[in-house]
């Protein structure tokens, strides 16, 4: 990306939201020392999978959490059924909480 | 967790919500993943809950603060100065700083050389002395432009580098940032290390403005 042509830089920031918090503190369990489930660098290449029309239309976070999952489900961490069951019943969750 | 915490800048403090998932916005399939993930890694012991909470809270409690006190015993202690930019994660140490494992280097700004950093890669940060970047830094028009124009970049935060000034750039790695030691502004002899930390403000610790005289 360096060196690329590019618009103005936008320095409108946001706060982080809770689940980006949340993110991030996922990723650095996972590539900390404790653990090691996986490397900064198969983040990074798990997000340059994502291809270059997904990685403009997602955020930052929203990229992230993609990679880590598609990792944990190429390393055999978690299952696609398992990940598609638990995100019905976090749905559930909220709208039985009525959110 | 506290219900309401205040980021660096006063600026964007605010309260959150008590419960702590719950965004102002629609929830997002994103969010849904996220929570999921989450809980499964949880559930199948490769972290607990407890070390989900506490790095959490870790980074909520990371903030610009500790680098501007960095800076500012660097620009008062010679040999601090020295230690500091030899070994900054040592240094910070000294002041009960925990920097993490992860080496930051220090770039000195002088007279003659203006330092700014980036990580054209990803988004690579001394956020254990910064806490987290702010969105321009992730953004692809500062990391791609700031290489091949940062003059101009430079500008576009209002800060002007004198042409007979060099600018050096300096680009981030996984196991390598890099911090800009600023340069302490006239006027401040008389001032003392906490007023002389307050007024050292992040950008200025990134390269894309300097520190000015309150």
């Amino acid at each position: 990306m360096g060196g690329l042509e590019a618009g103005p830089v936008e320095q409108s920031e946001h706060d982080y939201a809770p689940w980006e918090k949340r993110v991030d503190a996922i990723m650095r369990l996972l590539t900390g020392k404790q653990y090691e489930v996986i490397t900064v660098d198969e983040l990074r290449r798990g997000i340059e999978d994502l291809g270059p029309g997904v990685y403009d239309e997602l955020s930052y976070y929203e990229r992230w959490i993609s990679s880590i999952t598609n990792i944990l489900i190429e390393k055999g961490v978690i299952s696609v059924d398992e990940l598609g069951r638990r995100m019905e019943d976090v749905c559930a969750r909220r709208e039985e909480a009525g959110i | 967790m506290s219900d309401s915490h205040i980021h660096g800048d006063d600026k964007w403090s605010h309260s959150h919500p008590k419960q702590p998932d719950i965004e102002d916005g629609p929830l997002t399939d994103y969010m849904v993943m996220t929570e999921a993930v989450g809980d499964l890694l949880i559930e199948k012991g490769v972290f607990s809950a407890g070390d989900l909470r506490a790095m959490i809270e870790s980074i909520d409690t990371k903030s610009p603060t500790d680098g501007g006190r960095v800076i500012a015993r660097a620009w008062l202690d010679q040999e601090f100065k020295v230690r500091f930019m030899e070994d900054v994660n040592a240094a910070a140490e000294e002041l009960g700083i925990d920097a993490g494992t992860i080496p930051i280097r220090a770039v000195e700004n002088t007279s003659e050389v203006h330092n700014v950093i980036v990580c054209t890669l990803c988004s690579c940060y001394p956020r254990m002395l910064l806490g987290l970047p702010p969105d321009w830094y992730k953004a692809r028009a500062y990391r791609s432009r700031v290489v091949r124009d940062p003059r101009g970049v430079l500008r576009e935060f209002g800060t002007e580098i004198s042409s007979d000034v060099e600018i050096r750039v300096h680009d981030s790695t996984a196991d390598l940032r890099y911090m800009v030691l600023p340069m302490r502004p006239d006027g401040t002899e008389g001032m003392g290390e906490g007023e002389l930390a307050a007024i050292v403000n992040r950008d200025s610790m990134i390269g894309v403005t300097t520190v000015r005289k309150p």
